[in-house]
């Protein structure tokens, strides 16, 4: 029972926006143990994404409120100083992301990039530094490196860039890497190659790795644990097995219900979430995904309706939900969630309207 | 019903090239072959999909048979009737029947238009008086597609990524169309969303007898809305068959490939399905590969298939079932090829 590599608790992120405060991450808290993958999943504006780049520090400081606590083995993330974040970022977290080609300055050479990340961190020369970064690539499996690394990222197909950015993730050997939607540009054969090759660095290196994606399916294939992220908060999180095969959150079920998949019986319906997840500007009262749930404890005073359910364990082996039907209607109140919600602006009236 | 024997819309050895990028000197080198020889029949009422990587020619096909495109060569026949280069005039009857959804459900809908004024302009378009007037007829097509009738005066800005496709799909039936090409039309929606348009994309299917060509790179979509799939790489078809046939006994060995590289994919009889891993990435349709375009990516690949286009021949078994390869086989006898 050593302590995990990261251990996140009650993260609260919100930004200062024309129309109000968007708290864009509401109390949400997971561990990432060394050398595991953990999946989180979740659609647009559920705060997955962001839940990683303020650990990085990578959000906008002037706009964002970050509370709460991040611990990347004993060293605190949440309000360390620049020049902290910029030591551990590239050396113990590095980070993914969704377009390489955006991710990639066009002004330097793939190598040069490499070489920077190196030698910043380990204060190794030019020479070795960029033996250091063409070995990289080749293990990428980018085929002729020593070539590829003097040329642009222009040159370079969309899977080759991603193979270069996670050459230059790797290339301190991070224990952490987070990857934002690192194939949803890509496609699927090309998708299968990154993620088998994430797989087998994984391997080699012992990297533990973050993996945000809402692609219940690469979830399934590579994640040992998943967090499933609704209006920014946590409903369920659990080993990979347990959440997608007995999902206990009504959402996580919805989910599961409205994808297709190849193993579905020819006609099995699609039966999908109704309605569309609410604007953080100002989320529904209660549970988040209340106006969305088919099973939605009636009557008044229903908890669904006035009190915010917290991650209770469900079963065994660390599977946990949120949701009233599981804690039981006497589960305590979450009273610093709902002194935050007095300071949610007047509901956008368009993003209320009929939405069948 | 139909007096005419002929299907609703019969492609045959279609082709567009691009030109290429210039040299030096100026001078076109090469074409860009986006869609290279395909032959595609769609019946009344039929959803076939068209699947394959990014740069396949899948969207270029959808363009050329709306005739978006010029087409470069082939013949486009829409009830017997060659539009192939037909003029905008010729057109104009067909243009109606024929639709099209769009992917980007924000750049597909003009921002300055009401939602009334851009579900209005095909009826305008076309001449089309229904019973009742146009705007009823416009607010009976908000309500068929799920959206509330009084938010005619609205802006596309005012709508949800869900709400604007229903917007788009509604524009589409505005002309009572026979066939509707849907290019990637959930691929930009949230998980979540993407199962309601399936369904009321379903729905006008059953309700209307409307055929689609459904362009998608989601195999698993494809396999819940289609019911012949067609797969594309590089420019030609390497395997069509109905849905049952191509996701259970594919003959293809890219077809293998794409299939097992779904993720989560669980293969025939539930086991998890062998995976088939391609190296590398498509080659530039500026200058394919010689013969059998996906043999620089193919385990099977034998000397034959460098200097011999494999033709597109229907299985023994199954006439409805063809493929474009030298060494058709199924997917379990490959597993043990696999080195």
């Amino acid at each position: 029972m050593t302590s995990p590599l990261l251990a996140v608790r009650d993260l609260r992120v919100r930004f200062a926006t024309e129309g109000g405060v968007v708290k864009a991450v509401d109390g949400v808290s997971f561990d990432v143990e060394r050398g595991r993958t953990l999946g989180i999943v979740g659609e647009s504006g559920s705060g997955k994404s962001v839940t990683n780049l303020t650990l990085l520090g990578l959000h906008n400081p002037a706009r964002t409120t970050v509370e709460g606590s991040a611990v990347l083995d004993g060293t605190e993330l949440v309000g360390a100083s620049e020049r902290t974040l910029r030591d551990l970022r590239g050396q113990r977290v590095s980070m993914v992301f969704q377009d390489p080609l955006t991710a990639l300055s066009p002004y330097y050479t793939v190598g040069a990039q490499i070489v920077e990340t190196y030698r910043r961190h380990t204060g190794a020369g030019r020479r070795e530094a960029l033996d250091r970064a063409i070995e990289m690539l080749d293990r990428v499996g980018i085929p002729q490196a020593a070539r590829r690394a003097r040329e642009y990222p222009h040159l370079f197909s969309g899977g080759m860039r991603q193979r270069a950015m996670i050459a230059m993730a790797l290339v301190c050997e991070p224990d952490l890497l987070i990857a934002d939607e690192p194939t949803t540009a890509l496609d699927v054969t090309v998708q299968a190659q990154i993620l088998d090759l994430l797989g087998e660095l994984q391997a080699q290196l012992g990297t533990a790795i973050i993996l945000v994606t809402h692609d219940l399916g690469v979830v399934a294939d590579v994640a040992d644990e998943v967090l499933v992220m609704y209006a920014g908060r946590a409903v369920e999180l659990g080993p990979a097995t347990r959440v997608l095969e007995t999902p206990k959150h009504p959402y996580t079920r919805g989910l599961l219900a409205s994808v297709p998949r190849l193993s579905d019986p020819l006609d099995r319906p699609l039966r999908p979430v109704p309605g569309a997840p609410p604007s953080l500007l100002a989320p529904p009262p209660g549970c988040a995904f209340h106006p969305r749930c088919d099973q939605v404890i009636a009557g008044p005073g229903s908890p669904c309706r006035t009190r915010a359910p917290v991650l209770v364990g469900v079963g065994d082996s660390g599977h946990e939900a949120a949701c009233h039907l599981e804690a039981g209607a006497g589960a305590a109140g979450v009273g610093s969630a709902e002194r935050e919600r007095e300071r949610a602006q007047v509901p956008d009236a368009r993003e209320g309207g009929k939405n069948p | 019903m139909s007096t005419s024997e002929a299907p609703l819309l019969e492609v045959a050895g279609l082709t567009k090239h691009f030109p290429g990028p210039r040299s030096l000197l100026r001078r076109r080198v090469g074409a860009v072959r986006a869609v290279d020889g395909i032959d595609l029949t769609v019946e009344a009422g039929e959803s076939i999909g068209l699947v394959g990587e990014s740069g396949c020619g899948k969207s270029t096909t959808g363009r050329l048979i709306t005739r978006l495109l010029e087409p470069s060569g082939g013949t486009i026949r829409y009830r017997g009737q060659d539009i192939t280069h037909a003029s905008r005039r010729e057109l104009a009857p067909i243009r109606a029947q024929i639709q099209m959804v769009f992917q980007d459900p924000y750049s597909s809908l003009n921002p300055r238009h009401t939602i009334g004024g851009i579900l209005r302009a095909p009826l305008d378009v076309n001449n089309i008086d229904p019973p009742g007037g146009r705007r009823e007829r416009v607010r009976e097509l908000l309500d068929t597609v799920g959206l509330n009738p009084e938010h005619y005066n609205r802006f596309p800005h005012e709508f949800s990524g869900g709400q604007r496709q229903r917007i788009g799909i509604a524009r589409a039936l505005a002309a009572g169309p026979k066939l509707i090409v849907a290019d990637e039309p959930v691929s930009a929606l949230d998980v979540s969303i993407q199962a309601q348009v399936i369904n009321l994309l379903a729905d006008l299917r059953r309700d209307l007898g409307i055929a689609f060509v459904f362009i998608a790179h989601d195999l698993a979509v494809v396999r819940h809305f289609c019911d012949r799939v067609v797969v594309m790489y590089l420019g030609r078809v390497v395997e069509s068959a109905e849905r049952g046939a191509l996701y259970e006994d594919a003959h293809h060995p890219y077809t293998h490939a794409l299939l097992s590289a779904v993720p989560g994919a669980v293969g025939p009889g539930g086991g998890r399905r062998e995976r088939i891993r391609l190296t590398g990435d498509v080659p530039s349709p500026i200058n394919p590969p010689s013969g059998c375009h996906f043999r620089t990516r193919c385990h099977k690949a034998r000397d034959v298939c460098a200097t011999t286009v494999p033709p597109l021949t229907a299985l023994a078994g199954d006439p409805g079932h063809r493929v474009a390869c030298h060494f058709p086989s199924p997917a379990e006898t490959l597993a043990s090829v696999r080195g």
